[in-house]
């Protein structure tokens, strides 16, 4: 069926005498109704998945891509000076915009989600932090490995690029799953759509054969049954769309501690994303109905 | 109009119908009969091109069965009445809509139609029964709605398959003059039926031919009816 704008206005308003020679049956259309409903409310956590993964690898990938930290392990005496020497080393960097030494209580903040709020810090050997901000045009980390060797016996440069690439990656690959989900929802939607349809046709061979016998053409019995399968469809994604939401938005609000999964939803504009589900799973329908009602009524004499 | 050819229909291994010519002309009124599995309703069938013959020709309106595709076949459609002996209804839908079903199917406006269709309901005596559904009619209203849908679209020929096989003399009787009445209009009549009593009724009322199949071959009958 070639669907041209007047066409898709023809469909949608629809053919009241045409849509009422197929018999309403209760099976297939509760099967419809039902798969779209519950493949959107899956579709709706897919999406959501993917978004999530897909924020979290954007900050992943620009909150670390351009900071790195020095670590100085240094006796207690030579830890302050070694400080010194590495900001010393950093402000001649090219390719460095800012640096900076942690402060005790940015250090102790850091580690009080392992050892308490109490931590004393000063009687421990913990190292020395500094954070190390690039310019755009970043700097060469081997070369500032090598300054740091020579001038700062305890500094150990750290850009990050070790367990920020896998991380990245795993988001990356989180949102790629998410995407693949949507799709293989939607395949399942059209196989559960075709088998509904199959069985409708199947079941209404005498009406086909009646309204042959009148004269209806093969496009006219196979519209009684695509629209029918739309829009309920339709009907049963929007459902399921609704649904989905509502469940997204019971989820625990995001936390910092809780990571990516307290986070999972949708952000914005985002939420707009939610309206294409409804209409692409009709166009599913649309598709997978009009296909089996081409080979179906071309194979019934 | 309709043109058989030298045709020949066989199912299942099986040759039912062998060497068959006919040619329906517009305006005539043709009986068919035959003993029961003579081959009446696969010859019909061929008629409105349900079949398609395993060898000769049939022509439909100028247009070779073979040739034609589905769209071409609705199309022919619309120009031939059936009539059933089982009468084929939707059963969900009312006796009104049944014979509205031509005209719906074929995109025309029912309400424009309405008239046409009230008068139609009354001629074939059912304008009481509009509202009923088809398991509610008894044989012989059925077998009026069944006709009254096969002429709603004004058809050139009207193909009856045992209109009268389920309904008794009277009924027959009334369904024949509507027939005759139908073919005084200029309408082609093909009527399959082994109702012998049935064809020499009609013979006092209108000019007919009589054909009969017999050993998978047709034959024109009619001094010994």
């Amino acid at each position: 069926m070639n669907l041209s704008p007047a066409r898709f206005v023809e469909f949608v308003m629809g053919d009241a005498q045409a849509d009422r020679c197929v018999p309403p049956t209760g099976f297939t259309a509760s099967l419809t109704l039902f798969s779209a409903a519950a493949m959107a409310f899956l579709a709706v956590f897919a999406l959501a998945l993917s978004m999530a993964t897909g924020r979290l690898a954007d900050r992943w990938g620009s909150e670390l891509a351009r900071s790195s930290t020095i670590r100085i392990s240094a006796p207690e005496g030579q830890l302050a000076a070694q400080t010194n020497a590495a900001l010393r080393i950093l402000e001649t960097t090219s390719g460095v915009a800012a640096s900076r030494a942690l402060s005790r209580d940015e250090q102790r903040a850091l580690l009080e989600p392992w050892f308490g709020p109490d931590l004393p810090l000063e009687s421990l050997p913990i190292p020395q932090l500094i954070e190390v901000i690039e310019a755009e045009d970043g700097f060469d980390p081997d070369g500032l490995r090598l300054r740091l060797a020579a001038e700062v016996p305890g500094a150990v440069l750290d850009d990050h690029t070790r367990w920020r690439r896998p991380l990245v990656s795993a988001a990356s690959g989180l949102r790629a799953l998410g995407v693949l989900s949507v799709l293989i929802i939607a395949g399942a939607t059209g196989a559960m759509i075709t088998l509904a349809a199959n069985a409708a046709l199947a079941a209404n061979a005498q009406v086909i054969s009646v309204m042959r016998l009148v004269g209806a053409r093969d496009r006219y019995i196979a519209q009684a049954f695509v629209r029918r399968f739309t829009l309920r469809t339709l009907t049963g994604a929007a459902l399921g769309v609704v649904l989905g939401s509502v469940a997204i938005l019971l989820l625990p609000a995001a936390q910092d501690e809780g990571g990516f999964l307290t986070g999972l939803g949708f952000q914005g504009l985002q939420w707009l994303w939610l309206l294409l589900i409804p209409p692409l799973a009709a166009a599913v329908a649309f598709a997978a109905t009009q296909a089996a009602a081409v080979r179906t009524l071309k194979d019934m004499p | 109009m309709i043109e058989l050819e030298n045709v020949a229909y066989s199912y299942g291994g099986g040759e039912l119908l062998s060497d068959v010519s006919l040619q329906l002309q517009a305006g005539s009124f043709h009986f068919l009969t035959g003993p029961s599995g003579a081959g009446k309703t696969t010859l019909l069938k061929l008629c409105y091109g349900a079949l398609v013959p395993t060898a000769g020709h049939v022509t439909l309106f100028g247009a070779d069965r073979r040739e034609m595709d589905r769209d071409d076949i609705a199309m022919a459609r619309r120009r031939i009445g059936v009539v059933h002996q089982d009468c084929q209804f939707l059963d969900h839908l009312s006796v009104h809509d049944n014979i509205a079903l031509p005209l719906t199917v074929s995109g025309r406006d029912l309400l424009a139609e309405q008239a046409n269709l009230k008068e139609l309901m009354t001629w074939v005596g059912l304008k009481e029964r509009t509202g009923a559904l088809p398991p509610e009619l008894s044989g012989g209203e059925r077998q009026r709605a069944a006709l009254a849908r096969a002429i709603i679209m004004s058809p050139d020929a009207i193909l009856a398959d045992e209109p009268t096989g389920n309904v008794d003399w009277d009924m027959s009787q009334r369904l024949l003059r509507l027939l005759v009445e139908l073919n005084r209009m200029g309408k082609t009549i093909v009527v399959a039926t082994h109702d012998l009593a049935l064809i020499r009724a009609a013979k006092s009322h209108v000019q007919t031919r009589v054909l009969r199949i017999s050993n998978r071959r047709l034959q024109f009958a009619g001094a010994d009816l």
